[in-house]
């Protein structure tokens, strides 16, 4: 009975597929903007470790502060980062005076209340401050930037695929409209072309020029590709700041568990020694 | 228990004679999962499989338990907290990626453990009952998971709640309103997410219970073995301690050394970038995917795709929840006598062609909804429902198996025939 | 038949000694260790995470604090009472024996030096945790002249030392320090 009753409903389904599967396809139209998509450059990033993976390898403090820099000095102007707290950057090797400083010195305050009139106001930042929004809301940010959004760059390169090389190959990758781009899809102002953007065409006009950031002496010379490999390496850490004690604990994982499990199989054969199965 | 030759407990110690006739829980454990239960002495390393599964679940109640001490199941707060267990809490990284690889895992062990159910016949009577109760745990791991991945209220999990709970407004007439009640709201909203953390957190006690009483029937039976024969004797069994025990634990170690390679290295690989996006109810991503442990499901949803006297859509529904709940009649829809799949041949290679029609529907799920995919879709799906429903109750009625050991000693100490050859696979 | 059983299907051999083997102790110590490692995650999450840690130490401005006056201020979750004596109060503390007292201590060793005008305290019953009334205007600041405590009945004097009631101890003193003549960071 049961068998009969699955063979018929069986068939409906499987007949309802059939007719499915033979019905004519509607012709799509393949978009021809997509063979201009390019996917993200690879880069060789510290924490790919030496042999590329990723197992060793942590992040490098000096590239970070490197890519603070240029985050302080060039994105904060549009992008907010506020999951991280300025104290959060003692973890990138800046000394607690400096971490103070950065606080206290921030373009934007922190929001508060008057404690006399109940107002809105803002109060000069300290360490255990997340950093300051740039706009107070979305309305905001989209009415200063042509009704684009700047999105908060804390998460970003766990929100993109392949984000660490996403993030550097998009501020590195800003072009001119190849000349057989589509005429009818150009990007026009105020957006501009670049093809590691979803849609190629970007509100975001190129926000590094060579030598736009002056680093410190000794440092490697600012241009715009080791700008943008600076500051995505700075925003993964931002995004991931627990790469290393995550890795770190992990090989110290694996290894035990190799042993143990070593020890188990052991066991195991021992238990099982003369036994047939 | 129904093995007249297996171990009976019998304390040594004063005080767990004390205790034994007082609460004989010592008792419960030895006849369980201890010397007092009689296992095939030839169930190999698939079977070890079940035990994993109970390691998963119990690593996700556990890493669950704390998470919730720090999740907030509100709107305004959900993500920020998951941030704030990411950077802020103790060891918080660690807890939130085992529990969100954890439920990876732990699908990955149970579709093996299914996979093994398969192959070899357990389903068949006498162990229906220990089938059906492992869909009902399947139904409730897959409710608890996509639960569980509308909390931390990014981007795919709003929009995955929104598509999910949408597939009941295919019900004729009161869908529109069951969609509504699910929500609490006319959108997933903060009363969705605060209901859904409520189920996500019974759900798991419920899946234990579950296991308890899946446990429970399958003692009356005892286990399956890869022969598919009935247990005879005494020769045919070894005590689950210290035999078994040490055979899970190293299968625990291998699992755990698998789980700890994503955890720590690779903890968004089975994730997706969009959920690292808080949600934003106006504006849907791209290319919405569930988690990967739907994708089969999924597939079979959207190749429904052309209305056939009913909506194609309720036909989408209608085919994902049945492509699921037939699992239920399959002790039924299986009319051969013999369970293992080793003697039959014709089975055996429906068994693989099965693997491989569900590891096409799972990359078509995958995929956005575009051609060639549908269309793949639609004929893998077709083969799965003809796999199940009319493939299946056919073949097992005129295959003729090949002859069966007389026993479960006879075929593993070879007396008329060599071992089998796939009688101990190495895990993974 | 290569394997000698016994009818339960056990290999014959001394439990005993399978049980001392090496390897299964091995193997044992190592899932120990293992369950205790895995288990410190577990309990060290309760512990205050980071961003609570941070918020452990604040700056309060004591310029708006006028003599004889006292605010209430919240610091790690916890009230705290900022009190500018007046001479008499000072006085009346100094007065006391400190042998007579629950817990003895002087009016000098409750604040600091030159500031003994300045006294901090949490706003923390050490009976069973309630807040004392006091500093705010027109409060019951009890027998003594301190603050008083409702739910069990504590007398607090002028130097925030118990006098009366169930309570054990003075209201605790936090760890703080004047980082400019009317600015101290608490914590």
């Amino acid at each position: 009975m049961v068998r009969l009753f699955g063979i018929a409903i069986g068939a409906v389904f499987c007949v309802v597929l059939l007719f499915a599967a033979l019905s004519p396809r509607e012709a799509t139209e393949v978009d021809p903007t997509l063979a201009f998509h390019e996917h993200p450059k690879k880069v060789h990033w510290s924490w790919d470790g030496p042999i590329g993976l990723g197992v060793f390898g942590g992040y490098d403090r000096v590239q970070l502060q490197r890519g603070f820099q240029v985050y302080k000095e060039v994105c904060s102007a549009c992008h907010s980062l506020n999951r991280i707290a300025f104290r959060n950057l003692g973890e990138i090797g800046f000394s607690e005076a400096e971490v103070k400083a950065i606080a206290k010195n921030w373009t934007h305050e922190v929001p508060t209340i008057n404690p006399d009139t109940g107002e809105a106001a803002t109060r000069t930042a300290i360490p255990s401050d997340k950093i300051p929004l740039v706009y107070a809301n979305e309305i905001a940010a989209r009415a200063a930037n042509n009704n684009a959004l700047p999105p908060d760059l804390s998460l970003i390169t766990k929100a993109r695929p392949d984000g660490s090389n996403y993030v550097y190959s998009l501020l590195s990758g800003f072009a001119d409209v190849p000349a057989n781009f589509p005429a009818d899809r150009r990007p026009e102002a105020p957006l501009h072309y670049n093809p590691y953007f979803h849609s190629l065409a970007i509100a975001m006009a190129p926000p590094l020029s060579a030598g736009q950031v002056t680093y410190a002496e000794g440092q490697p010379e600012a241009t715009v590709d080791q700008m943008s490999q600076d500051v995505a390496a700075f925003l993964t850490w931002a995004a991931e700041p627990k790469l290393e004690a995550r890795k770190r604990a992990g090989v110290g994982v694996i290894a035990f568990l190799l042993i143990l499990t070593t020890l188990a199989y052991l066991s195991y054969r021992r238990v099982w020694a003369g036994i047939k199965h | 228990m129904s093995f007249p030759w297996a171990n009976h407990y019998q304390p040594k110690h004063p005080f767990m004679q004390w205790l034994d006739s007082r609460l004989p829980l010592p008792r419960l454990v030895y006849n369980s999962v201890g010397a007092g239960y009689p296992v095939p002495r030839n169930i190999n390393y698939w079977w070890n499989f079940g035990v994993l599964s109970g390691l998963a679940l119990l690593i996700q109640i556990v890493t669950g338990i704390v998470l919730a001490m720090h999740f907030g199941a509100n709107t305004l707060v959900a993500f920020d907290s998951v941030e704030h267990i990411m950077r802020d809490v103790n060891y918080g990284w660690l807890l939130r990626y085992a529990h969100a690889n954890g439920a990876s895992f732990f699908f990955i062990v149970v579709y093996i453990h299914i996979f093994r159910g398969l192959y070899y016949g357990s389903y068949k009577a006498p162990r229906e009952l220990v089938w059906m109760l492992g869909v009902v745990i399947l139904l409730l791991m897959m409710a608890t998971g996509f639960m569980g991945y509308v909390l931390p209220w990014g981007q795919m999990s709003f929009w995955g709640a929104t598509v999910i709970t949408n597939l009941f407004s295919a019900i004729p007439v009161v869908g529109d309103s069951i969609v509504t009640l699910l929500l609490g709201g006319f959108a997933v909203d903060n009363a969705t997410l605060n209901r859904f953390f409520s189920l996500h957190y019974l759900l798991p006690f419920v899946i234990a219970g579950v296991v308890i009483l899946k446990i429970w029937s399958l003692h009356i039976p005892g286990s399956n073995n890869p022969a598919g024969i009935d247990v005879k004797g005494p020769a045919d069994t070894l005590p689950f301690h210290p035999y078994f025990t040490a055979k899970d634990l190293f299968g625990a170690g291998v699992y755990l050394i698998v789980f700890s390679v994503f955890v720590f290295f690779l903890p968004n690989y089975l994730g997706h970038p969009d959920n690292y996006i808080p949600a934003n109810p106006i504006s849907t991503p791209a290319h919405i995917v569930p988690e990967w442990y739907f994708w089969p499901f999924y597939a079979i949803l959207r190749a429904f795709t052309v209305d056939f006297i009913l909506p194609a859509k309720l036909w989408g529904v209608l085919a994902m929840f049945a492509a699921i709940l037939l699992l239920f009649f399959l002790p039924w829809l299986d009319g051969s006598n013999v369970k293992s799949n080793r003697f039959k041949p014709v089975s055996k290679q429906l068994f693989w062609v099965l693997m491989f029609d569900l590891l096409i529907l799972g990359i078509c799920g995958g995929k956005p909804a575009e051609e060639p995919w549908v269309r793949i879709s639609q004929i893998a799906s077709m083969y799965y429902f003809a796999h199940f429903l009319i493939i299946l109750p056919i073949v097992s009625r005129i295959e003729r198996p090949l002859p069966l050991p007389n026993s479960i000693a006879e075929a593993v100490l070879g007396k008329s025939e060599p071992a089998p050859a796939n009688a101990a696979q190495p895990a993974e | 038949m290569t394997t000698v059983e016994d009818t339960t299907g056990h290999p014959i051999t001394d439990e005993g000694v399978r049980r001392r083997d090496f390897i299964h102790v091995a193997t044992g110590a190592f899932v120990g260790v293992g369950a205790a490692a895995a288990a410190w995650p577990l309990v060290d999450q309760m512990n205050p995470s980071a961003d609570v840690l941070a918020l452990a130490s604040i700056e309060v401005d004591l310029a708006p604090v006028a003599v004889g006056q006292a605010i209430k201020l919240n610091w790690r979750g916890k009230p705290v009472f900022v009190r500018n004596l007046t001479p008499t109060e000072i006085a009346e503390a100094n007065k006391v024996p400190v042998s007579d007292l629950r817990d003895p201590q002087t009016l000098a060793e409750r604040t600091k030096e030159g500031k003994a005008n300045w006294l901090i305290t949490l706003g923390v019953c050490t009976h069973l945790g309630c807040v004392p009334l006091g500093a705010a205007e027109g409060e019951n600041r009890g027998d003594y002249g301190g603050y008083f405590c409702p739910c069990h009945g504590s007398h607090y004097d002028t130097a925030a030392r118990i006098r009366k009631g169930p309570a054990p101890k003075n209201l605790e003193v936090p760890e703080y320090a004047f980082t400019s003549d009317t600015r101290v960071q608490i914590g």
